[in-house]
């Protein structure tokens, strides 16, 4: 209960000094395309509203409650929980359901194939802004055609409670392995992030583009930890059981979930181990034949901008690095403890630092096998 | 004559609606089931096809063929432990009891399915986990902590929660039917209470306790929660599967396969039990 008090009223705390910190910045220019937004408002006219599907938290008010007042809609969200059950959302819904997709990147050239999403005007977004990682970022591009905005970016590693393993065991994935954990090691029910991380471990230096000996003997390697494991977590799982200590140590999770946790004062951290982590970027499509391809179109803007992407960084349901570096200099005026928290500070070592030294790689479909052969040997390492 | 025939189109009135609610939400979508396993999904979309893949495909796995097993035994395991915890309940219920203070107790069994199945499952989790009220208090006592959720014997535990009050009043209700005057001729001719009870009380309700298992069993066979958060999807049984195979890559035909596997377990599990339970019965 007590911890319930202390996260809203840190969330407010940030919305208060957001507030504050915005109206202070007014006259610069990052905050400069909102207030022709307000100006265009139609006080009569009935809310628009704009469809978006995502995963949880992105249309939740903390996020889009600024872009409504200001073009006067109202963000109508469908949620989501993974790549696949997204595909499978917009393959069963008609041409149009959806005005704004949120993709993993790794999703995004399916949707394109698929005729899900429709071309963007890579001019209409700010992406000389962008961190230039972000600028052409493979998968959202085909050739010189654009298709997805990037929004947001985390980390996968070594997640852990630190009070009971030190951050320098949690440098390595080989603490997995380790006695001492027998029955307190959890998976993310993916397969994904999991053998993903494995790979890295196993010294892969592309870890989801391997042969198939060396998927066997990462498939081998995955079954040793199996005695290790106390249990396959969903969304809601992997939160519970990392806050009540059943589960001590998880790989390719990242501060997505720990940062909400450590927010509320539980004793978890994620760390990139020396093996290396894995990356997972978020970002923004219109839908195929969106009927407010208009509005889509705005809120991608509004996303891109400096303050979309603060609110993005502070986002309630889990934070995340964000692509815009005029953006970071807004964040450390906003949320300094967030951007500090984060990394996210200019002239430091930082997140950009990370994916500049190759500690991390990004996450990917499989390439040398089919994504079936993943999922199929996930099913088999559960049921073992 | 006239009077009949108004009373069998009074009567046929009056089932008619259940008819065709059965119809539309019973043996429409079980059938719609069985076409689903012969289609196929191209990108994430399910489409209508007439193939065997998904058949051989699920029967091929190794996987499927262990969640079989450990649904069926787990299952199983759970209508000896429910049947043989709730007899002596039962029957105390049935023959020791006044029947007010009778009604009391069979309200009280009753109660528990008020709430949420869900919510009582969640409130287990308190209970169970390793830093939980029940470890706690085995800390307490000297005895080392046990690990109970995430493991079969939470699976169990939940199924029991769920089953449980069900399999007691169905016994009650049998037990409660039985000729009073047998136990008595029992008592007359010297059987010993425990023998009677084997040999007079037991045969005598046997189709309510066979019926009481086999629900027991039912239930625990197809449950989703329970093996989710109790057992920590670490026995991965086939509601877990149906789940699983339709979440990657929108395999609603090989999840369908699953569901008709189930679907003709329980069928035969049921036919099987009956015959026993009705077996020398006229």
């Amino acid at each position: 209960m007590n911890n319930d008090k202390k996260t809203k009223s840190t969330i407010m705390k940030s919305r208060r000094d957001f507030i504050k910190a915005a109206s202070a910045a007014s006259g610069i220019a990052a905050l400069g395309g909102v207030a022709p937004m307000l100006m265009s408002k139609k006080a009569n006219a009935a809310p628009r509203e704009m469809t978006l599907l995502a995963w949880y938290g992105h249309g939740e008010k903390d996020i889009v409650e600024a872009f409504e007042q200001a073009n006067n809609c109202k963000v109508k969200a469908k949620y989501y929980t993974g790549g696949d059950n997204m595909l499978a959302l917009i393959a069963q819904s008609p041409p149009g359901t959806y005005d704004v997709v949120l993709s993993d990147a790794e999703y995004v050239l399916q949707l394109k194939e698929a005729g899900f999403v429709e071309k963007l005007n890579p001019s209409d977004y700010p992406f000389d802004d962008y961190w230039p990682e972000f600028q052409r970022f493979g998968g959202h591009w085909s050739g010189k055609e654009l298709y997805s905005v990037a929004l947001r970016f985390g980390f996968l590693g070594v997640s852990y409670n630190s009070e009971n393993i030190s951050e320098k065991e949690a440098m390595s994935y080989s603490l997995l392995w380790d006695e001492k954990l027998k029955g307190r090691v959890g998976h993310f029910d993916w397969h994904l992030p999991n053998l993903g991380c494995m790979s890295m471990y196993m010294g892969n230096p592309n870890p989801y583009d391997i042969n198939q000996k060396k998927f066997e003997a990462l498939t081998s390697k995955t079954m040793e930890i199996r005695s290790q494991v106390n249990g396959f977590y969903d969304y809601g799982g992997t939160f519970s059981s990392l806050k009540n200590g059943q589960i001590q140590a998880m790989c390719g999770i990242g501060d997505w979930i720990t940062g909400v946790l450590q927010k509320d004062g539980s004793p978890v951290r994620t760390v990139i181990p020396e093996e290396g982590g894995l990356q997972w970027t978020e970002s923004l499509c219109i839908g195929k034949n969106a009927k407010n391809h208009d509005l889509a179109r705005k809120f991608i803007q509004y996303m891109s901008s400096p303050e979309g992407q603060v609110r993005s960084a502070n986002m309630a349901a889990y934070p995340a690095a964000i692509v815009n570096k005029k953006a970071w200099e807004l964040l450390a005026k906003v949320t300094p403890e967030e951007a500090k928290r984060q990394r996210m500070e200019l002239g430091k070592d930082n997140v950009i630092s990370d994916i500049r030294n190759g500690r991390v790689k990004y996450r990917t479909l499989p390439v040398q096998q089919s994504l079936e052969t993943w999922n199929d040997f996930w099913l088999e390492y559960k049921n073992s | 004559m006239g009077l009949i025939s108004n009373r069998s189109i009074f009567s046929a009135f009056f089932s008619f609606p259940p008819l065709i609610y059965q119809l539309a939400f019973f043996v429409f979508p079980l059938f719609f089931l069985l076409v689903l396993s012969f289609w196929s999904v191209k990108f994430y979309r399910v489409q209508p096809d007439f193939t065997f893949s998904n058949w051989l495909y699920i029967f091929e796995k190794g996987y499927f063929w262990k969640s079989y097993g450990w649904t069926f035994s787990l299952a199983a395991m759970t209508s000896i432990i429910a049947s043989v915890i709730a007899f002596p309940a039962s029957y105390y219920i049935s023959f020791k009891l006044s029947e007010n203070i009778k009604r009391i107790v069979l309200l009280s069994l009753i109660v528990p399915f008020f709430t949420s199945y869900l919510v009582r499952i969640y409130s287990w989790q308190v209970f169970l986990n390793d830093n939980g009220i029940i470890n706690a208090a085995l800390d307490y006592i000297g005895v080392g902590a046990v690990a109970m959720i995430n493991t079969k014997l939470g699976s169990v535990i939940g199924y029991l929660t769920l089953s449980l009050p069900l399999v007691i009043l169905l016994q009650v209700f049998s037990l409660s039917n039985i000729d009073r005057n047998l136990v008595e001729a029992a008592h007359n001719l010297k059987c010993s209470p425990l023998k009677t009870i084997f040999l007079v009380v037991i045969p005598a309700a046997r189709v309510g306790l066979v019926l009481a298992a086999l629900f027991c069993f039912i239930l625990s066979f197809g449950d989703f929660v329970s093996p989710i958060y109790l057992g920590g999807a670490t026995t991965q049984t086939l509601s877990i599967l149906i789940i699983d195979l339709s979440k990657a890559g929108q395999q609603w035909p090989r999840a369908a396969v699953v569901a008709i596997t189930m679907i003709v377990t329980l069928l035969a599990t049921t036919f099987l039990a009956l015959r026993f339970a009705y077996k020398g019965k006229s």
